[in-house]
């Protein structure tokens, strides 16, 4: 796999290139959250929300379960729309269809097709991007093998483990090469050597130029973010590095620092 | 195009899923097999128990394939409380008195019609020649209902196929994931429809084909035109069952709209005399899409009638089978405003 990764990092370095000439001519973030609140019926689940996202970047968005983590990313994948407040992905206004060949999302809940093999997956969501039709074969080969899953390419997928079907899922967001990454809570269910493996997949995607967004409570996976922010109760209440957040909170570990701001919030 | 690619995708998943497939297919010729067994049978011959009855009556009886037993008075009585026979007609002084069983609407109708067939060949009058403008003499009941039960069985199994596979898509998430995509609302509409209107020709086919050549339901029109029907219909049951998905959390609620939409539609669809039900009932008839449907498929099946006689039907349906479809689309709005 490693000549394969070596290839893979050569191709990506060529696009991180072109994507480089669009942010020298920009200087705003590549993505931008201001004033977002969002609420469902009743009930506000996000509250004033201003962050901004700087490229080549993975941002770690941490809370517990029902905090708005996944509401956030939502928005930023142009699913979901604000409330009052906007979100600007690469300088455009989301929810934006266009602006959707940019981002891949992972959702939370795997969203595969059980009856299908895991190559006709692939093919079926690379044909919702505009791709040529040769390099859809090329870009499945590719994705397959980076998440491990090239033997099993032609197997159901309602056969695969929870594990499997969490990295076809990851290879499905990675299927159309996009500049913007979205990973909601993408290793529960993975054994710590894959996690591992496909945090260092993740740290050499975003080092060829994409940011990526990560929402996740596994606590030991924040120290791999280059900025975190956390949210509670749909108030993000700390933005900075693992390192700056330690230091603020003067604590050890991300969890205690996270109970620190947690704390002063309330 | 994206159309194309959910129109692929759905014809894998369903040949991936034998058993819904068939469902589809071996589902709706079993049940019209099974109707036409029913419907087909021959008519009734009522059991007939006689006192005193004169040779000649018997006879008569006989000759409409009546089944006439000789009793005694008390015997009858017994016979007819153990419904062993369906009436007695009892000769008092000449004059006949019938006692019926009665339990059964079907049978009283079949011993009053054999009585009656028998009086009046008493009075000999001159047979009116009969001659039909549609059907024939021995039509039986199945050739009557059969049209509406090809467009009912197509009508009902796409509805429900489609309608949970399309709620599937909501449940499993790939709904939400591909909305996620560039994909449009309608591009996403519009495939369900080529993908399974795809199936349902080849599905509309074989089910049209079975009821006409197997089981000899009457036909006497366009093959063609019958297929464009039944096409037609699947495209409206889809329609709504992927509309009407939207409106259930799970397959259990989708279930539950089969008594609210389905059944209904029976009732008006015209296997039921519709003429002798309350005028503001009847008036709700034109309301059910299967209404046209029975309708179209009668007048080219039984009547023979061309494309001039079912024009208005199919344009009601291609207007509902559109209207479904946006409705469907705004619906859509719920997951993605864009």
């Amino acid at each position: 796999m490693s000549d394969y990764s070596l290839l893979f990092l050569l191709k990506e370095r060529r696009k991180n290139l072109e994507n480089k000439v669009d942010k020298n001519t920009t200087a705003s973030p590549c993505i931008q959250i201001s004033h977002v609140n969002r609420i469902f019926g009743k009930k506000q689940v996000l509250f004033d929300i201003s962050l901004d996202i700087p490229f080549s970047k993975i941002i770690g968005i941490l809370g517990p379960s029902g905090s708005g983590k996944t509401t956030l990313v939502k928005m930023i994948a142009g699913i979901d729309e604000a409330t009052s407040g906007e979100v600007f992905v690469l300088n455009e206004k989301m929810p934006k269809l266009s602006l959707m060949n940019k981002i891949g999302y992972m959702a939370q809940a795997d969203a595969l097709y059980g009856e299908l093999s895991a190559e006709e997956n692939l093919y079926f969501f690379a044909s919702m991007y505009n791709f040529p039709r040769t390099k859809k074969k090329q870009r499945i080969a590719e994705v397959l093998e980076l998440v491990n899953l090239t033997e099993f390419s032609k197997l159901q997928v309602k056969q695969f483990s929870g594990g499997m079907k969490r990295r076809l899922s990851l290879a499905i967001a990675l299927i159309h090469e996009p500049p913007i990454l979205i990973l909601d809570e993408p290793t529960v269910g993975i054994d710590p050597i894959l996690r591992k493996s496909i945090w260092e997949e993740l740290r050499r995607i975003c080092e060829n130029g994409t940011t990526i967004i990560v929402t996740t409570h596994v606590m030991d996976e924040l120290e791999k973010c280059d900025s975190l922010g956390m949210i509670r109760d749909g108030k993000l209440i700390a933005v900075g590095s693992p390192a700056e957040l330690k230091a603020a909170s003067s604590s050890t570990t991300i969890e205690e620092a996270f109970l620190y701001f947690g704390g002063a919030s309330t | 195009m994206r159309m194309i690619a959910i129109m692929i995708r759905i014809l894998q998943q369903l040949r991936h899923d034998k058993r819904t497939m068939a469902l589809m297919i071996v589902a709706p010729i079993f049940v019209l097999t099974l109707m036409s067994f029913i419907f087909s049978g021959i008519d009734y011959d009522p059991k007939i128990g006689v006192i005193n009855a004169p040779l000649q009556f018997i006879n008569n009886l006989e000759d409409h394939d009546a089944h006439v037993t000789r009793y005694s008075e008390f015997d009858a009585a017994e016979a007819l409380r153990l419904s062993q026979i369906d009436a007695i007609v009892n000769f008092e002084n000449g004059v006949p008195h019938i006692e019926m069983e009665g339990s059964d609407a079907n049978k009283n109708k079949a011993v009053l019609m054999l009585i009656q067939k028998v009086n009046q060949e008493q009075i000999t009058v001159i047979e009116p020649e009969i001659t039909y403008l549609y059907g024939y003499e021995d039509m039986t009941t199945f050739d009557n209902i059969g049209p509406t039960l090809i467009g009912f069985f197509v009508f009902f199994f796409v509805f429900l196929i489609a309608g949970v596979s399309f709620l599937g898509e909501r449940t499993s998430g790939t709904l939400e994931r591909l909305l996620a995509t560039p994909l449009r609302r309608w591009e996403l509409v519009l495939g369900y429809l080529l993908g399974f209107g795809t199936f349902t020709i080849i599905q509309s086919t074989l089910i049209a084909w079975y009821s006409i050549s197997v089981l000899d339901v009457m036909m006497v029109g366009s093959f063609g035109l019958v297929l464009l029907i039944t096409i037609l219909t699947a495209m409206v049951a889809l329609s709504l069952g992927t509309f009407i998905s939207a409106f259930a959390n799970n397959e259990l609620q989708m279930i539950q709209f089969i008594p609210i939409i389905i059944v209904p539609q029976v009732f008006f669809s015209g296997l039921f005399d519709l003429s002798t039900m309350h005028p503001w009932l009847q008036a709700v008839a034109p309301l059910m899409p299967l209404w046209y449907v029975a309708d179209a498929l009668k007048n080219v099946m039984i009547r023979g009638n061309g494309w001039d006689f079912i024009s208005h039907d199919m344009y009601v349906l291609l207007g509902l089978c559109a209207f479904f479809m946006i409705a469907n689309i705004v619906t859509l709005k719920k997951y993605r405003k864009i």
